[in-house]
């Protein structure tokens, strides 16, 4: 019997190692023709022409960074603010509601924030905030290029938007769990010395979590690489190469999600399970980054002891 | 899940279970897979000819391309696709191709104070505007066919659709054809590489973009605008008219077409001669393969099709689509002598 459930476990750890290795192989077969026509100027040909069967990967690669890179940026200050409020300074009666409440927004379909972004946010923002930020840095030398263009309430900075909305539970969720974590003795000790609030989650809280919380960071910036519906509906869809943040891009899911089913030509769909290919490429970097930062976090650490 | 509602849950999944399986032993059924612009239509027909014949239709509407791939694959009884296959492809491939159902794509637009009807297109002047040439409202050449008209001092914000799809096709078509700049920039095909603007995913994509963008045009299937009340814009045809989208001016396009003269109905219906054709009507294909591993698979679609055809119109004009011509229909019957059994003869239906 324990041989039996020894062998089955492993049976199932191991496929899905070759379910794993069984899917990239699959999309390398797939996308064979655009691989040996484009080679490496894939990565860096701007051109998606499906009339002239003409592909590149700039900009939905250019797309998918840049719109994750919002989402990051506003998604990781905020999910701290909220998983240190939850666990430091809110009283007692008010954790478990709000903490429930930030876990309900991560079982809200992405369609339903795609669709609440295309027809709630998309139109406030163009007419409240993009004119603001419109006036307020386009004349700025370097932020200057970034804030231009009709304010229309799509485009990348509105799919970054939705994204880091759609990420803030994640990322909460597993910071919250680590920092709850932390023995209150060592807490306890440092404001027993005299030291503030901040002092204590900066000194004391952080670097005791910090491998559990870039695990939070890193599990929200692969939802937001792979998000496909929300951000589709709210991106705008256009294979064109923008400096502004207001103008609209396309990501790599977004595309796939739009031109696989009437893909035709043998080289479109090729070219579509390319940038696939190089979403899981991209995917698996950030995680073997992830893990190599951990990897060197925890030998500087070894050293400092 | 509540117990008890769990419970509910299994009972009625069990009688369904038991609905389709009963259902499916006693009927046969007829299996496709391909556009999704038709799709409501057809399911349309199969609902009426099943009450009528116990024949059921499956039809996976999987969009054009897919369609394609599954008849290739000899998966599905038919495929379904809106841009038709070129001549020398269904030889390639062994397959017979007709058109089905028509409708027509519309430009439609968000100007306030400007009502359904009361802006004036060419075909040049709107691919200027996709081409991104013609940025404002009230740019000299839109004044020019739209005297008495207010135009607002706005930029134009195109929309175009995102996903391929039989309505971009028909679209551009069109536009390559009143346009040689569009043409050599952008071309034909079920998606384009779009020279300006933005795109949504769907014609409610694009219904939603333009409804939500101020000085937006964008271009939907002629059900979608009518049933969404869109505002939509007078295109002037080949002839110099100012004509309306509707069934009429779908009708005339279709009418004036020379099938006849069409290897395997590869037509578009864009920019077709006759006072009152609307300029943008395509019609929609259905896809078999000449020599039939089942002909008796192909016996029962042919005799699902006839029947749309003899008896479907009304409910084709009742969801807004337009029926083939009569004319057409004779044609299309004359092409399906060439669905063959292993034998090499004709299939009865």
């Amino acid at each position: 019997m324990d041989a039996f459930f020894k062998n089955l476990t492993r049976f199932f750890a191991f496929f899905v190692f070759s379910i794993l290795a069984a899917i990239l192989v699959s999309l390398l077969i797939h996308s064979q023709i655009a691989l040996s026509k484009y080679g490496f100027n894939f990565l860096f040909d701007p051109e998606w022409d499906p009339v002239t069967e003409e592909f590149g990967a700039l900009i939905p690669i250019y797309g998918t960074i840049v719109s994750s890179a919002i989402a990051m940026i506003i998604g990781i200050p905020v999910s701290f603010g909220i998983a240190l409020f939850l666990t430091e300074l809110a009283p007692t009666w008010l954790k478990r509601p709000l903490g429930t409440a930030i876990e309900m927004l991560a079982a809200i379909p992405s369609i339903i924030y795609g669709m609440w972004g295309l027809f709630v946010f998309a139109p406030l923002f163009a007419m409240y905030v993009q004119p603001g930020l419109i006036q307020l840095f386009g004349p700025l030398p370097i932020l200057g290029p970034l804030f231009k263009g009709p304010a229309m309430g799509i485009g990348m900075l509105t799919a970054g938007i939705i994204l880091a909305v759609m990420v803030i539970p994640f990322i909460t969720a597993v910071m919250r769990d680590v920092f709850e974590l932390v023995p209150p003795m060592l807490k306890e000790s440092a404001y027993g010395l005299g030291a503030t609030t901040w002092e204590v989650v900066w000194h004391v809280v952080l670097p005791y979590t910090k491998i559990g919380v870039v695990g939070g960071v890193m599990l929200g910036l692969g939802r937001a690489l792979g998000e496909t519906m929300a951000v589709t509906f709210v991106i705008g869809n256009a294979h064109r190469l923008s400096t502004s943040l207001l103008a609209p891009g396309n990501s790599i899911a977004s595309a796939l999600a739009n031109e696989f089913t009437e893909a035709v030509g043998d080289l479109h769909s090729a070219a579509l399970i390319e940038l696939g290919l190089i979403l899981f490429l991209i995917t698996t970097i950030v995680l073997a980054l992830s893990k190599l930062m951990l990897l060197q976090l925890s030998k500087r650490e070894g050293a400092k002891t | 899940m509540k117990p008890e509602s769990s419970k509910r849950f299994i009972a009625s999944a069990a009688l369904a279970l038991a609905l389709t399986a009963g259902t499916a032993a006693v009927a046969a059924e007829i299996t496709g897979a391909g556009a999704t612009f038709p799709y409501p239509i057809y399911a349309k027909w199969a609902e009426a000819y099943r009450a009528k014949t116990g024949v059921g239709l499956n039809y996976q509407s999987i969009g054009s391309g897919g369609g394609i791939k599954q008849i290739l694959a000899k998966t599905v009884d038919f495929g379904a696709s809106d841009a038709p296959l070129e001549p020398a492809q269904l030889e390639k491939d062994g397959l017979v191709q007709f058109p089905m159902v028509m409708g027509g794509v519309v430009p439609v637009f968000n100007l306030d104070g400007i009502k359904p009807g009361g802006l004036q297109l060419s075909g040049a002047l709107l691919a200027d505007i996709y081409l991104g040439k013609i940025t404002r409202w009230n740019a000299p050449a839109i004044a020019a066919l739209n005297k008495g008209v207010k135009l607002p001092d706005q930029d134009i914000t195109v929309v175009a659709r995102s996903d391929g799809s039989g309505t971009t096709f028909i679209f551009t078509n069109y536009l390559a054809k009143v346009s040689a700049e569009w043409k050599q920039k952008a071309g034909n095909n079920t998606s384009v590489k779009w020279p300006a603007g933005v795109a949504g995913k769907g014609n409610e994509g694009v219904a939603a973009y333009v409804q939500r963008l101020p000085g937006s045009i964008g271009y939907v299937e002629y059900a979608y605008a009518l049933q969404n009340k869109m505002s939509y814009a007078l295109l002037q045809n080949k002839e110099g008219n100012f004509v309306a989208p509707n069934d009429k001016s779908f009708r005339a396009a279709a009418a004036n077409a020379q099938w006849d003269k069409a290897p395997g109905f590869y037509l578009l219906l864009t920019e077709q001669p006759g006072k009152e054709s609307w300029p943008i009507t395509g019609a929609t294909f259905i896809l078999m393969h000449k020599k039939q591993d089942k002909p008796e698979n192909a016996v029962i679609a042919l005799k699902f099709f006839d029947w749309a055809y003899e008896s479907g119109d009304k409910l084709a004009l009742d969801l807004d689509y337009v029926p083939m011509p009569d004319g057409v229909v004779k044609l299309v019957k004359a092409e399906w002598k060439k669905i063959q059994d292993g034998s090499g003869k004709p299939i009865a239906y």
